[in-house]
């Protein structure tokens, strides 16, 4: 790939932009609100598109692009199914009491409801992700420009943290939802010739149907494998995945959408610099519409590269093979950029694919800072302090926060088996943090020794049936089957499904009977934090198609008519 | 606090983008487009984001000195 003259002026473009945002927004940072929740005061359609675009990393992009390619239309079950309904419940449902609350943060909400240490359990496991999150995203870009670019490892990784480091310190969390903001609009501009171009090379829609039957025959499905969601779930055999219906609606749409978008702060906290309550739950709703439609952004590229790779395009587009003599999916987004894009597209599509790599560290980055700042350092280190000391301790863990990020960059470069584990052990504790969330908004008997021993459970449940089960195929190890080998799963990721659903049921189970066994907290101290003491949000004052439950049941009729469409 | 109007960067950003990859497309560009299948992508899709860019800059514009609708 060699980009010309045109190509670094419009990278240079972006940068200055970036870096500009972040000097123009310098004075408003007076207060630690300012900093770390943007003062409150972000109308909904940008906190909404900030929402999405936090969680529209590169790692996103490319993974999903990788498993258009790998998996076909079926991918789009992790919009559809995957974060659709989530997205609406914690609009219309759940953030009456994360805003309401005033809580500042995903933990210290936890802290309001339960106690001190089941939001101590939550920060810790969440400081450690972000950071590490941040370090991989920082880690894959590098890789990435090694690749494209020729540059070297070092000096990509310090580019971007240098830029992130400057447009947070001076903006925080307003300089971060505007950057994503604008990396939204850049991914959609540098990624949709893509899929366009990719279309007419390969005959149009037609086209594209005849390829992924010739892809699905030549792989022994039936010839709609690559191209239809639920119609293909019938059998874990049936379609490429490996999962079945009800792993793919319990496992994905229910334990681990929910437990994502609902309780994970990285998104939740765009969602809290909103402007009002309504425009706080509007925010995962507004975001809904765009996300929807995604999948023909990002996982249509991939379908279009396998089409062409198997069945051939006009062009000769052809995905690249690893040197086992597999394909290399992780290639289809930078092979189309190199394959269609001439110089002038080629630096938007690249400044484009930055973007994503860095507003995914900023978002870490600053769901990092806030937690550390409001739920370790302020609770536990030092309590009362001015709200001065915590905005400079704020600023202190963004440094902090991206030196350690480059650390785990480097780390995840020596041993890749470490980011693994670590990943696999980040699954583990996640799995059943929806389960707290729900039983702690909806059920005022959840007690706090109920809620932190609950979520222990489901963690152990977790990592034991890991250690009981093994996809087909795979060694035992960091793979599954430990302990030892009871059941074998036709796929990872039916693996994944099933270890978030027992873990989930593990958790819900043991925090029900915990509760029941020990004193709930005083039901005056519950109001605004659980569903039956706290007084409906009116939003009187909205047109009544802006009112949440509204758009939100629109949403969900968007999001069924796709899944008609693509049975 | 809020700060500035996060349409003026927007709309500038991609009218200074949209305009440079459409002058390049016109000007400079026309060899490499038989990579894009003979469409002069430069060309179209920079005038489609220098549209964009101007909306929003208009936008802006049309918007400016008025404080952001807050509904409590």
């Amino acid at each position: 790939m060699h980009p010309r003259a045109i190509d670094w002026v419009i990278m240079g473009v972006y940068f200055t932009f970036v870096l500009g945002i972040g000097a123009a927004l310098r004075r408003a940072m007076r207060t630690s609100t300012d900093f770390f929740l943007s003062g409150r005061s972000i109308p909904a359609w940008i906190t909404g598109l900030a929402f999405i675009s936090a969680n529209l990393g590169a790692q996103e992009v490319i993974g999903m692009a990788a498993s258009g390619a790998k998996y076909g239309m079926a991918t789009s079950q992790f919009y559809w199914v995957g974060a659709i309904p989530a997205m609406v419940f914690l609009g219309v449902f759940m953030m009456p009491f994360y805003y309401g609350s005033r809580a500042r943060s995903v933990p210290e909400y936890l802290k309001l409801r339960f106690d001190e240490k089941t939001r101590t359990l939550n920060a810790l496991s969440f400081a450690v992700m972000t950071v590490f999150s941040s370090g991989i995203s920082m880690y894959a870009m590098a890789l990435l420009l090694r690749l494209l670019l020729g540059w070297d490892f070092g000096t990509s990784v310090a580019l971007s943290a240098l830029i992130v480091l400057i447009y947070i310190l001076l903006g925080g969390l307003t300089s971060a939802i505007y950057n994503e903001v604008l990396q939204f609009f850049l991914i959609v501009f540098g990624f949709a010739p893509l899929v366009l171009l990719g279309l007419k090379d390969i005959g149009g829609w037609h086209g594209l149907v005849a390829g992924l039957e010739t892809v699905a025959v030549s792989r022994g499905f039936g010839p709609h494998a690559w191209l239809g969601t639920w119609s293909v779930m019938g059998s874990p055999k049936s379609n490429p995945m490996g999962v079945g219906w009800l792993g793919m609606a319990m496992g994905l749409g229910f334990v681990l959408s929910f437990g994502y978008w609902c309780t994970d702060f990285l998104v939740v906290q765009r969602a809290l610099a909103a402007d009002s309550m309504d425009a706080a739950r509007r925010t995962p709703l507004i975001a809904a519409v765009p996300k929807m439609l995604f999948p023909f952004l990002v996982i249509l590229p991939g379908m279009i590269a396998i089409a062409s790779t198997v069945h051939g395009g006009a062009s000769g587009l052809t995905l690249p093979r690893k040197a086992d003599g597999s394909l290399n999916y992780d290639m289809v987004i930078p092979l189309m950029l190199g394959h269609y894009f001439p110089s002038g597209m080629l630096g938007l599509g690249l400044t484009a694919l930055m973007a994503s790599f860095m507003t995914g560290m900023a978002g870490n980055v600053t769901a990092f800072n806030t937690v550390w700042t409001y739920d370790i350092y302020q609770a536990h280190i030092r309590p009362r302090a001015t709200d001065r000391h915590y905005l400079n301790v704020g600023r202190i863990a963004t440094v902090a926060g991206i030196g350690l990020s480059i650390v785990a960059a480097y780390v995840t470069n020596r041993f890749n088996n470490i980011m693994d584990l670590l990943q696999l052990l980040f699954a583990f504790v996640n799995a059943p943090l929806f389960a707290t969330f729900l039983l702690g908004m909806f059920w005022k008997r959840t007690s706090g020794h109920g809620a932190f021993i609950g979520l222990l459970a489901g963690t152990a449940a977790a990592a034991v049936h890991h250690g009981l089960t093994l996809p087909a195929g795979a060694l035992a190890g960091i793979r599954g089957g430990w302990i030892a080998v009871l059941h074998h799963y036709p796929s990872q990721m039916a693996q994944n499904f099933w270890t978030a659903i027992w873990a989930f049921v593990a958790c819900f189970g043991t925090t029900v009977l915990v509760s029941l066994a020990t004193r709930p907290r005083d039901e005056r101290e519950l109001a605004g934090l659980v569903y039956s003491l706290t007084e409906r949000p009116r939003s009187a004052s909205q047109a009544w198609f802006a009112r949440p439950a509204v758009l939100g049941v629109g949403v969900l009729l968007g999001a069924l008519i796709l899944n008609l469409i693509f049975w | 606090m809020m700060g500035p109007d996060i349409r003026i960067p927007i709309g500038g950003m991609f009218t200074l983008l949209g305009a440079l990859l459409a002058g390049y497309g016109l000007f400079g560009g026309a060899a490499a487009s038989q990579r894009s299948l003979a469409v002069n992508i430069d060309l179209w899709w920079g005038a489609a984001m220098l549209a964009f860019g101007v909306l929003m800059l208009a936008l802006a514009w049309w918007r400016r000195g008025k404080p952001p609708a807050r509904e409590d």
